[in-house]
């Protein structure tokens, strides 16, 4: 039996096969940070799904954000068995308010001390890690 | 008062050990303590003919369980709404009594996640990567762990409203103050290898080890094994029961998610909560107890606001100066008088256990006894209060 090379630790990398929110994974491929808008009744819906939450007859198109955002409230993790954030620690996590309305869940990044660096309110943009398979929005703060 | 009694508590019961050594399995402490509850009651297992399960003990819950009780119930109900399943079962049970479906029902819990190890509470991934629910989909790749989802509440609080450690750490205080009067508690403590058993001061849990920024150490629940039953009746059965009944009077259920300019320092508690009060016909002013959901400190003091004990963002101040305690009657309702999820019993789904101790308090059977104790409230918060959430609002009255 061939020798087995060992797993280097990863991201929870999404799954392709999730089918409300694919096409967002799929976008990422080309860094591209994308969201829903619902062409009747304009509603910002996040996360992807295939129906409007905002009215039942809607239509809803893809648009990409700007990547322009704001921390609406963070954490800086500390502890964390998982084999690939437990090497992060101690790595910011945070609920990001894009400019265009969607609130996603991410980390920010590129500070010299996350528990001293974030503030809420603070201006964000997107930054792209790459991963095997999509890439990951994440994102810096604006100085 | 115009309290509907249609609907009591007749029979409780905890499992006492946190720690079973891999020994005794879920389904083994649900039937165990329902059997025990049922002896509480005076009642047995012909008598059930309701049964509330939350899949806590496997696949086909409902009838893996009652087949392994060995009843065949009228009212099957499946309700999984995480840690307040409890609440949102004894809320249908009083539904389907008062609507003569039923007589006789039967909740029960049972979990060996800290034999099993499973890291549901500090550092762990939560509910995260299980399944591929979009949600999980879109947010497990921040290695955001189940601390850190609350954290960010408290971390929102705090920017909003100016609460301070101080004021979050009164919580852990005053229910480890319980827990070291309650001797089931001190034994979960020993059994789980806790480092320090004493009551603690707010110095303590402000200089405890940070988990995920602002929550440390002594804001988070313990992760034990454990579990327990309650039986709920009909007023004809309650009054030929062991105990006096404790009635309850109200109830509310609702979600929360996040929301594109959503406000997560606002729990699901603030729909459910209004909803049981009118329903009961109390004010929160008038409550002897409140047994809220204490996976961390951030929980209790958002839902004491979300219940009414005090304004949206006055939780702060308000816990201030020790007044959660079960010595200070005239200053509102004791908080988790039998040493809560912080320092008793967290298993995973706490739900059960707040209506064990809000049921002790009516009885005046808790270790920490409120003088008096007419009126309860157990809230149970089930998934994550940073995200999405349940909350199940049980109002209990005295008989």
């Amino acid at each position: 039996m061939a020798e087995q090379k060992a797993k280097t630790p990863r991201r929870t990398t999404p799954k392709l096969t999730e089918l409300d929110t694919k096409q967002f994974w799929e976008a990422t491929k080309d860094k591209v940070l994308s969201y829903q808008q619902c062409d009747d009744c304009k509603t910002v819906v996040f996360y992807p799904r295939a129906h409007c939450t905002g009215c039942t007859s809607g239509t809803l198109s893809w648009k990409t954000a700007s990547g322009k955002g704001t921390v609406y409230s963070y954490s800086v993790v500390r502890q964390s068995y998982h084999p690939f954030y437990k090497q992060m620690v101690p790595y910011a996590v945070a609920w990001i308010d894009l400019d265009e309305g969607p609130r996603l869940m991410s980390n920010v990044v590129g500070i010299d001390d996350p528990s001293k660096d974030i503030k809420i309110g603070q201006k964000v943009e997107l930054e792209w890690e790459d991963g095997e398979t999509v890439n990951f929005p994440i994102f810096k703060v604006v100085s | 008062m115009s309290q509907k009694r249609e609907a009591a508590i007749v029979g409780i019961y905890e499992y006492p050990s946190r720690d079973v050594e891999g020994k005794v399995s879920a389904l083994q402490i649900k039937a165990h303590s329902a059997a025990k509850a049922l002896e509480d009651a005076g009642l047995s297992w012909k008598d059930v003919d309701a049964i509330y399960d939350a899949g806590d003990g496997g696949g086909m819950s409902g009838l893996t369980i009652a087949e392994y009780f060995g009843i065949k119930p009228n009212v099957i109900d499946t309700t999984a709404t995480g840690g307040s399943a409890y609440e949102f079962q004894a809320a249908h049970a009083r539904r389907d009594i008062a609507a003569g479906r039923a007589k006789v029902a039967l909740l029960t819990y049972g979990s060996t996640a800290h034999s099993n190890f499973a890291a549901i509470g500090v550092g762990g991934q939560g509910l995260h990567g299980a399944s591929v629910q979009p949600s999980d989909n879109m947010e497990s790749f921040s290695g955001s762990t189940l601390v850190a989802n609350y954290a960010m509440v408290a971390q929102r609080h705090s920017h909003m409203y100016g609460t301070t450690p101080t004021q979050l750490a009164e919580i852990s205080v005053a229910t480890r103050m319980h827990a070291m009067r309650n001797p089931e508690a001190v034994q979960a403590m020993k059994d789980l290898e806790f480092l320090d058993i004493r009551e603690t001061t707010i110095e303590d849990v402000v200089t405890s080890r940070i988990i995920a920024d602002p929550l440390r150490l002594l804001e988070c629940c313990m992760i034990s094994d454990g579990g327990g039953a309650v039986v709920i009746a009909s007023p004809e059965v309650a009054r030929n029961c062991k105990k006096k009944p404790v009635w309850i009077i109200g109830s509310g259920e609702a979600t929360k998610y996040p929301e594109n300019g959503g406000d997560i320092t606002t729990s699901a508690g603030a729909q459910s909560a209004p909803v049981a009060f009118a329903d009961a016909g109390v004010s929160p002013s008038e409550l002897d107890v409140a047994m809220i959901y204490d996976s961390f400190s951030i929980t209790v003091l958002t839902i004491l606001e979300d219940l009414g004990f005090c304004k949206k963002g006055e939780g702060g101040s308000y816990v201030e100066g020790g007044r959660l305690r079960f010595d200070r009657p005239n200053d509102g309702p004791a908080l988790n008088t039998d040493g809560g999820g912080l320092s008793s019993n967290h298993p995973g789904m706490r739900g059960i256990f707040l209506l064990l101790e809000a049921t002790r308090q009516l009885r005046g059977e808790s270790t920490s006894q409120v003088e008096n104790a007419k009126l309860a409230v157990a809230h149970g918060n089930g998934g994550m209060l940073g995200s999405r959430h349940t909350a199940g609002t049980i109002i209990l009255g005295g008989d």
